[in-house]
């Protein structure tokens, strides 16, 4: 792994580090060079080079070895400080000296060339894994409602006559609903890969946080009659400089969240605060909570508790922290003691107080 | 007006085959046109008591239809629109459509949305009193009752609703109305707008949280709805 972090120093600090190994090991030779003699420097010179290019990218190996074959030849090489070579085997040697550090310069670009291909097979392999647990809980998520739609449609158009008029009614409301999930599910991948395109801006307003939590809730609450709301939001609560429509989908899919894993009739509740500069919104249940072990993961994309149980994508969670951290904000997860989970978002954000201005 | 014609501009076949059925059975007569330059066409043709026009058409952009059909079309024009993407919308309506449904919609919605549009065609003679659920609007007299009472609105209030009810069931965008109640300085301002309909909100609505005649479009604007 300490490879991986020297690959990731900057060009600058490689360059930075090259030069300082050449320059450290070519004062020391300079001063031992009545013992060594210089033929020794060009073969320590050359180790050094190798040394380098090991780790570096390919520019800053160049550079050091025609670097290093300068000062080899300035320093060392008699007659000393001219660039000047006196005896023909010498010229040999420099030349040698030359082809060799230029060889391990060209060496390294193979070495980086093979890393990459191995990286992006990885990312491949990944991609693919993300991409197949995708396609497993998406089959299943899309093709239950189509199910219950073409079910549906099928049962009105051939049993026409033996359906009661209460069976019709249910079955086209059954027909809504699943039509209602299909588009939940389209409108989360429409988002998750708004997130993953890193092309999301937000497109911040003045939101007023009472209006839009009720509207999410009357919204849910249209065709989703099984739980309990509790909405507290105190009066005062200034208005918040946010994206709305991203902040909306957020509560959405925090709501459904507590919807999917909470027993029916159960009490799902929003608060909404402002802690000086800061929205806090917390989304709590009376669901069976969630496993502690668990917790950190739940925000992962596609990732769900218990698979085999039916519901969720996976990915409305991970959009809810994508679209907080869009706002440089956190969200967070615990258990209550007495049972339920608690969402708590909390996002750094404008306020305006203008709601206090008095009647004009 | 007896089976008032609706023009259907659309190239999904499906969405076409949905909204006759519709139309047809709440006593609409429905042609249906395909592609931007057939849309054009039949709007001169048959001369529709309204348009719905989907955005994305095959041969331009809806926008461009509607810009073409308005230069010469003066009924009401509602628009079809994938996204909800805020910037397509307010641009359509600020191009003179008159109001949007985002596919996937009920077609309940386009029903309520189409009558109220008809609707402000018809009564077009500045009647001076809006009466609604309830509510009484007194344009002239600048007076408001709710049940029979009179409710104190300030001047800003009474011009906000006033604008908002006097094109009722028509989304007015937020620049719009920023515009036309506080002047071009104040266009961006939305806070005040949020302000005064939250205000206005706790005058009129039986409860202001959920509203049922000052309805909000967020990132867009604000429509006043009276059911009948």
């Amino acid at each position: 792994m300490d490879y991986f972090f020297i690959r990731k120093l900057s060009k600058a600090k490689q360059y930075l580090y090259s030069i300082l190994l050449i320059l450290i090991v070519s004062s020391a030779c300079y001063l031992f060079s009545e013992y060594t003699g210089y033929h020794t420097t060009a073969l320590l010179l050359l180790v050094s080079v190798s040394l380098i290019a090991m780790f570096f990218d390919f520019s800053p190996v160049i550079v050091t070895a025609i670097v290093s074959a300068l000062i080899w030849n300035f320093f060392f090489i008699p007659p000393r400080f001219t660039f000047h070579i006196g005896k023909s085997e010498d010229i040999l040697m420099f030349l040698m000296y030359f082809v060799v550090a230029l060889i391990n310069a060209a060496l390294t670009i193979n070495i980086r060339q093979f890393e990459k291909r191995e990286q992006v097979k990885e990312e491949k392999e990944n991609v693919l894994k993300l991409y197949n647990t995708l396609l497993n809980s998406l089959s299943h998520e899309l093709r239950t409602p189509i199910s219950a739609i073409l079910g549906a449609a099928d049962n009105l158009q051939t049993n026409n006559d033996k359906l009661t008029e209460q069976n019709k009614s249910d079955l086209v409301a059954e027909i809504s609903l699943a039509s209602m999930r299909l588009n939940r599910h389209v409108e989360n991948l429409l988002n998750m890969s708004r997130l993953e395109s890193g092309t999301l801006q937000l497109k911040r307003d003045w939101c007023d946080m009472t209006e839009l939590v009720y509207d999410v809730v009357n919204r849910i609450n249209e065709y989703e009659t099984t739980h309990n709301f509790n909405i507290q939001i105190p009066e005062n609560i200034p208005y918040f400089y946010v994206d709305i429509g991203l902040l909306s989908q957020v509560i959405v899919n925090l709501v459904h969240n507590a919807i999917q894993y909470c027993p029916k009739g159960t009490t799902i509740t929003i608060y909404a605060t402002c802690l000086i500069d800061r929205l806090e919104l917390i989304v709590e249940d009376e669901g069976p909570g969630f496993p502690e072990e668990k917790i950190a993961s739940v925000f992962d994309r596609f990732y769900r508790i218990n698979v085999s149980r039916t519901g969720g994508t996976g990915l409305g969670l991970s959009i809810v922290k994508g679209f907080v951290e869009a706002h440089h904000g956190t969200v967070s997860l615990r258990n209550k003691r007495e049972g339920g989970s608690v969402f708590t978002i909390d996002i750094p954000a404008k306020t305006s107080y203008m709601n206090d201005l008095k009647n004009e | 007006m007896n089976n008032p014609e609706i023009l259907v501009i659309d190239d999904e076949q499906q969405i076409c085959r949905l909204l006759a059925i519709t139309l047809e059975s709440n006593d609409y007569k429905v042609h249906i046109a395909n592609s931007s330059r057939e849309g054009i066409i039949a709007a001169a043709q048959y001369s529709p008591e309204l348009i719905i026009l989907d955005i994305g058409l095959p041969d331009e952009s809806g926008h461009e239809t509607l810009t073409k059909l308005r230069s010469w079309f003066n009924k009401p024009i509602i628009v079809l629109s994938v996204l909800h993407d805020e910037l397509n919308i307010v641009k359509a309506l600020d191009n003179g459509a008159n109001d949007y449904l985002v596919k996937p919609f009920r077609t309940g919605e386009l029903l309520a949305r189409m009558r109220s549009a008809l609707r402000n065609t018809l009564v077009n003679d500045e009647s001076s009193i809006i009466n609604c659920e309830g509510l009484v609007i007194d344009l002239a007299g600048r007076s408001v009752r709710k049940d029979g009472e009179y409710i104190k609105l300030t001047a800003t209030e009474f011009t906000l609703l006033s604008v908002l009810a006097n094109n009722e069931g028509k989304i007015l965008t937020h620049q719009f109305l920023l515009r036309h109640i506080w002047g071009p300085g104040y266009i961006g301002q939305s806070q005040y707008l949020r302000v005064f309909i939250a205000q206005l909100r706790k005058k009129i609505e039986k409860d202001p949280n959920q509203p049922e005649l000052l309805i909000t479009a967020f990132g867009i604007g604000y429509r006043f709805v009276c059911n009948p």
